[in-house]
């Protein structure tokens, strides 16, 4: 059964429509992630959950009780905000202890509790301090902890990271994900990088304008965009414009150059289709003077970027496409600028969609 | 320090120092009789200097109070709920600015008499209450803007909403959140206000109040020394308040990250010095 649900949750601004029926629901303990460009309705959505922003139609269902027209401070969610949303005037300890005192927790079981989640955090030495003495990941820690001290129903987190240093960010949403799995709290993130959905999340729910396009698990959304949008959004990826030439065996024709995909078996051929291939998915081969086997698109490499572990490519094909391919580094040397090479991919790596 | 940095400050502490010094000087003369404390001692003998000091600081206390209380919520609301209309409420908090006082004090008596019943009219509109209304008024346009200046500083969307999200009332976020970071605008305010109503004269003295301003000058229309050694008392209590709420603010500071005080201070100065009902 379904612990956090949303109906066809609707908002609109003014003419601007920032929800236009968005439906989800969560298990208990699943931590999924709401990822999109901003403006697409994702913070909209979560407002919505934490009881901010009223939706113009829908309801928001946690544990079976509709919350839809609940007061915020009625909903037992704990949030974590973008940034500095400590309160300047306590400390760190006082911080956590806000949502207690509320509760009417008495003092001994409330300290307990307190240290119990700084410690959880990694803050047991920073109790005392003040937000203005604590780095901004420290910050984040103290406000993780703040929310979760109250025992919510759910947490949610409002891009809790993009404020941070890249180094911080990273230790910083594995924290987020072992406290999450600790504790099994449902959990709700929003985010606009899609590393850090892909990297924490049990599902990701990628939103665009205002509805949700794809919802799936990250290898399902990084391995098998359902949309054009999300295969634009999600990593790099070739897209390459082509018509189905063989729907029997599986193939395509790129622009002249006939190439085996086959995930266009069964379409009528002479469709016009799109063809997603990952950089990662490219094996080149360099050419050197000799005639090219069949099956491979002929190009030059125009453009090398060492990325570390691998360098990309950029290769400007002869029939006229551009693609990007990522190879070891340690190998790259053979793919100068200005190297004839040949562009192959294993028929089943790559996605088709329509046009 | 460069040389113009010291000329200007000298010029500038010359200008404020001067007239004050001179004052001293002229409130310790005791005629052909040398230098003495005559003249304080005249003052402090007299049971209307501390009738009306205590009175002014009476109404002081009061307006300061109402203020507050009617303020703060106000101008939290406005920012958080209502940030389209923030443009009108400052122009209305500017009103007391462009109507003189005359104009405030005779409508002020006019609106009220027009519907009061008579317990109204005992109990208020001619009791010293009326004079507070009146100040309330007369602060707005400096209580408003060392307000916003200080919820400026203060993410207080973020915060309200961290402090509902965790169960608080709204009542409870605003004297438990959103007040101890307002610490020194709010201190501010109080100040301004403070002393405003004791520096206030033309209303007092259309509606007939024996207030401290209006001590002042009737003892200066009569007595030169006299008048001269009251006027050192009161730029002295003057500071002393100044102290005292400064301190206040000081004590609060180690908590945070920027004095906010000192900038909504600054900001007001300008605007004080054109208070039209300050003596």
């Amino acid at each position: 059964m379904p612990y956090l649900e949303l109906h066809d949750l609707r908002k609109q601004f003014g003419s601007f429509t920032a929800l236009g029926g968005v439906s989800l629901s969560l298990e208990e303990g699943e931590f999924l992630s709401l990822l999109g460009p901003s403006g697409c309705g994702k913070t909209t959505a979560l407002r919505i959950i934490a009881g901010f922003l009223q939706p113009d139609s829908g309801r928001v269902v946690i544990g079976g009780e509709d919350m839809t027209s609940h007061a915020p401070n009625r909903r037992d969610i704990g949030m974590v905000f973008q940034a500095y949303s400590l309160f300047p005037n306590m400390t760190a300890a006082q911080n956590v202890a806000f949502g207690l005192k509320v509760r009417k927790w008495p003092g001994a079981k409330r300290d307990a509790r307190v240290s119990e989640l700084l410690e959880i955090v990694g803050l047991s030495h920073a109790v005392d301090r003040y937000p203005h003495q604590l780095s901004g990941g420290m910050q984040q820690r103290v406000a993780l902890a703040r929310a979760l001290a109250i025992e919510p129903r759910v947490l949610l987190l409002d891009e809790p990271l993009s404020a941070l240093d890249a180094l911080v960010r990273v230790q910083l949403r594995e924290e987020i994900r072992r406290v999450q799995t600790q504790l099994g709290i449902t959990t709700v993130y929003v985010t606009h990088d899609q590393e850090e959905a892909l990297s924490v999340s049990d599902r990701v729910a990628v939103v665009y304008s205002g509805g949700i396009e794809q919802l799936g698990t990250p290898a399902e959304i990084y391995g098998a965009p359902s949309t054009r949008f999300v295969a634009e959004f999600i990593g790099t990826m070739n897209r390459l414009e082509s018509r189905v030439a063989d729907s029997e065996a599986g193939a395509v024709d790129i622009n002249g150059t006939i190439v085996p995909v086959d995930a266009v078996r069964g379409r009528p051929a002479g469709q016009d289709v799109l063809v997603l291939l990952r950089p990662e998915a490219i094996a080149l081969e360099t050419l050197n003077g000799k005639p090219p086997a069949p099956g491979g698109i002929v190009g030059e490499v125009t453009a090398q970027s060492f990325l570390g572990a691998v360098t990309r490519l950029k290769i400007a094909a002869e029939n006229g496409s551009e693609l990007i391919a990522n190879v070891p580094s340690t190998g790259a040397t053979a793919y100068s600028v200005s190297q004839r090479v040949v562009v192959r991919f294993p028929a089943d790596s790559a996605r088709v969609l329509d046009v | 320090m460069p040389i113009s940095g010291i000329v200007v400050l000298t010029i500038g502490a010359l200008y404020f120092l001067v007239p004050v010094a001179s004052t001293v000087k002229f409130s310790l003369e005791q005629g052909h009789a040398g230098f003495g404390f005559q003249a304080y001692r005249q003052i402090l003998d007299d049971p209307q200097f501390r009738h009306t000091l205590w009175f002014s600081v009476q109404l002081a206390l009061e307006t300061t109070v109402v203020t507050m209380a009617l303020m703060v919520p106000t101008v939290y609301w406005v920012h958080l709920r209502l940030p389209k209309i923030r443009p009108v409420v400052e122009a209305i908090t500017i009103l007391p600015f462009v109507v003189p006082p005359i104009v405030l004090v005779v409508g002020l008596f006019d609106f009220f008499k027009s519907f009061s019943p008579d317990w109204l009219l005992q109990d208020f509109v001619f009791s010293s209450k009326f004079l507070v209304a009146a100040y309330v008024v007369l602060s707005l346009p400096f209580v408003y803007r060392a307000l916003d200046a200080g919820i400026r500083a203060v993410d207080i969307q973020t915060l309200t909403e961290a402090a509902e999200s965790l169960g608080a009332s709204r009542t409870r976020t605003l004297f438990r959140v959103i007040l101890p970071n307002l610490r020194e605008a709010v201190l501010a305010a109080c100040l301004l206000t403070f002393v405003i109503v004791l520096g206030e004269f033309t209303i007092a003295s259309i509606a007939l109040y024996q207030t401290f301003p209006v001590y002042i000058t009737t003892i200066g229309s009569a007595q030169a020394y006299p008048a001269a050694a009251l006027t050192v008392i009161s730029v002295g209590l003057t500071f002393v308040a100044a102290a005292v709420f400064l301190v206040l603010g000081r004590m609060g500071l180690r908590k945070r990250r920027q004095p906010v005080l000192g900038a909504a201070m600054t900001g007001m100065a300008g605007a004080a010095s054109t208070n039209p009902g300050g003596a």
